[in-house]
């Protein structure tokens, strides 16, 4: 494809929401007054330094930052290339990376005086931060999540209702995460006046997609300043799982104007990109969906085709706006990898590490294991080790038995 | 340039009267049936017909439109045979407007300007995509309008004054006032509440200006009728629909009459309401 680099990789979106042609503000009517005013609450917060210092102390002593920059020694021995760093946002409080984004935006919905927070959620990790934020602040919850995640993930479900979130089990379509935003749109367009809908990663109409990305930064600007620290100068990789995109934007985002970093994003394969997966990128062609446009998987008549993974958190039929930018300029590169990938890398991590990843990050695990021993071992590779794996325990567990048998 | 809609709401007008709107599903529950309650609905007293276009991902309609739609894309629904559908229904009724309803996803994917085309020479008057707002206009309301096809737009109740004239800018045909700030389905609105919004946005418009989401029965069409210049129904229809199937969801001899007939009896209802004078 022939699109003119441009100057900056960091400067989008312009001023209607797009990159390149993704992005924008495919919605409802009744939606619209509401986003054009969450665009001027965040417009007016971002330059508040209060508002700032008042998330900073949070991120710091609620959310347990900064996450650490952790050298897996005996990952990198083991693979014998790169050697592999892992950024540890399964550290966060709530277990992923999901909070930092959940806080920014239920400080915003304080600043509009909302009370009633909505989200949508595939694994549960969104719907347990913003369950948990909400908690935290005394606002009421309700999480949409798909009949068929709410059966795999059980102790996430149990968690969200222990903080007094009511979750909303969605029996429409796939049952799934795409399904769960429609409903969570749904419910937004019918309680405007009270509700705000807190989004779960980097999609979705203008301004959540850059919102999302702004929050989750504070990932790859931590990253910047402890690979300085510890070995004084720039990574040479990065490497991230792709849902929607939060915490692989957030990884990346800072890296992007720094063309010696490579920077690789790696899809859901499923059982393979020629069966069921989730790969929008490798799989899919740019069409509209849930406020933006962006690649998606679909039929030849622009109906939206079910996506699958083993992972909830990356079941989803698109990607952020901003990936599918990225990578028709050639930023990024997309990879993908398969459900039996996920879960070699998933035990691989745990026997080697002691650190027992969710089955999201453990998709970018698997790429790392196929990239770091082509890479020499002066290579500084960076795994966004995005979430921990105790809601999959029990998936896990019963797939690895059913296997032994 | 006059559409078949332009003309109708100005034979209403002469009369006094307000249009009864219907939406059905195209393909729903299957292709054959479909055409024939399309044909049916202006024999029963339909004055305009809204065509849903089939989506797997309706974001702005409730459980019944979302079902239907299903059962019409499991059906072989797609838009390609949802415009050969228009073309059948024109082959015998040059005057009824008939105008198009859905999401932008399957328009784009077909490619806006063979969509355009296509559309116009299958004799659909009119588009209304719910995803499109007027900050997205250069998609498809501008070129539509080029095309020669009315663009409708929503107005809801948060549309405030000092929105709707961008939302009237490139509007034509009529203005669709939805009634409540919710999907398709749910509760309806009361009549009263719902002609003071209408009366704000007449201050910024002539065109006429039809109600729907959420009008079930021939008495709250009526009373819509008294405020508005048009009571649109569309769930109560679908539902009528689906209760008519079998088991497995397929049409049987009764499905086309249950449709006609909720049909004769909302356009009774529209035809009795007394015109709030201008
Ligand atoms: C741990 C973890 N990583 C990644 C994701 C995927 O989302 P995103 O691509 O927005 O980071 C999820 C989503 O639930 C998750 O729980």
């Amino acid at each position: 494809m022939n699109i003119a680099k441009p100057n900056s990789y960091r400067s989008g979106p312009d001023e209607r929401g797009h990159f390149g042609i993704f992005g924008g503000r495919f919605v409802a009517e009744t939606l619209m007054p509401l986003i054009l005013d969450l665009e001027k609450a965040y417009t007016a917060a971002k330059a508040d330094p209060a508002f700032q210092a008042e998330m900073n102390g949070y991120l710091k002593n609620y959310v347990g930052r900064p996450s650490p920059l952790y050298f897996a020694e005996r990952l990198t021995e083991h693979l014998g290339g790169a050697k592999i760093y892992l950024k540890r946002e399964e550290l966060n409080h709530t277990g992923s990376h999901k909070v930092n984004n959940v806080l920014g935006q239920i400080m915003l919905a304080r600043r509009m005086g909302k009370k009633r927070i909505i989200a949508e959620t595939g694994a549960g990790q969104h719907g347990v931060a913003t369950a948990t934020l909400c908690a935290r602040f005394g606002l009421e919850c309700v999480v949409y999540m798909g009949a068929v995640d709410v059966e795999r993930q059980q102790p996430n479900v149990i968690r969200m209702e222990m903080l007094g979130a009511t979750v909303m089990p969605v029996q429409s379509g796939t049952r799934t995460l795409k399904d769960a935003m429609n409903e969570a749109l749904r419910d937004w367009v019918t309680n405007v006046h009270n509700t705000f809908y807190c989004i779960g990663t980097v999609a979705g109409p203008h301004p959540y997609p850059t919102l999302v990305r702004d929050f989750q930064s504070i990932i790859g600007n931590e990253t910047k300043a402890q690979m300085q620290e510890v070995e004084g100068r720039l990574p040479d990789s990065l490497v991230a799982c792709i849902g929607g995109g939060s915490n692989a934007m957030g990884l990346f985002h800072p890296f992007l104007d720094d063309p010696s970093v490579e920077i690789f994003g790696v899809e859901a394969a499923g059982h393979g990109l020629t069966q069921l997966h989730a790969a929008s990128i490798a799989g899919g062609r740019p069409g509209v969906l849930h406020g933006n446009r962006t690649y998606l998987l679909m039929d030849a008549d622009g109906q939206i085709q079910d996506a699958h993974s083993i992972s909830a958190g990356l079941d989803y039929p698109g990607i952020g706006p901003e990936h599918s930018w990225l990578h028709e300029v050639g930023r990024v590169n997309y990879l993908s990898a398969t459900d039996d990938e996920a879960l070699a890398a998933f035990q691989l991590l745990s026997k080697l590490e002691g650190i027992i990843p969710a089955l999201e990050p453990a998709h970018a695990i698997a790429k790392v294991m196929e990239l770091a021993p082509k890479r020499p071992k002066d290579h500084l590779m960076v795994v966004n080790l995005s979430g921990r794996g105790d809601k999959d325990v029990p998936q896990v567990g019963d797939i690895l038995r059913g296997k032994s048998k | 340039m006059t559409t078949r809609i332009d003309t109708r709401f100005a034979e209403l007008k002469k009369q006094g009267r307000a249009a009864f709107v219907t939406y059905v599903m195209a393909g729903d529950p299957d292709i054959t049936t479909s055409l024939e309650i399309v044909k049916a609905l202006p024999k029963a007293g339909a004055e305009i017909i809204e065509l849903g276009i089939p989506f797997t991902d309706p974001m702005a309609d409730g459980p019944s439109i979302q079902a239907a739609g299903l059962r019409a894309l499991k059906g072989g629904m797609t838009l390609k045979k949802t415009l050969e559908l228009v073309r059948a229904f024109r082959k015998d009724d040059n005057a009824t407007p008939l105008v198009l309803m859905g999401y932008y996803n399957p328009i784009y994917i077909y490619g806006v300007d063979k969509f355009l085309a296509d559309a116009k020479s299958a004799g659909v008057d009119g588009l209304i995509v719910v995803d499109l707002p007027p900050e997205e206009d250069d998609e498809l309301c501008i070129p539509a309008l080029k095309a020669g096809l009315n663009f409708i737009r929503l107005a809801t109740p948060t549309t405030d004054d000092k929105r709707l004239p961008a939302v009237l800018t490139n509007t034509s045909g009529f203005v669709y006032y939805v009634s409540i700030a919710g999907i398709t389905g749910a509760a309806a609105a009361d009549a009263n509440v719902v002609g003071e919004a209408v009366a704000r946005i007449k201050r910024h418009t002539g065109l006429p200006i039809c109600v729907g989401f959420g009008i079930r029965t021939p008495e709250a069409a009526r009373a819509i009728a008294e405020k508005a210049d048009g009571s649109v129904v569309g769930t109560a229809l679908v539902d009528a629909l689906k209760n008519s199937l079998d088991a497995e969801g397929r049409a049987t001899a009764k499905t086309v009459n249950a449709v006609a007939e909720l049909t004769a009896a909302l356009a009774q209802g529209v035809k009795a309401a007394k015109q709030a004078a201008e």
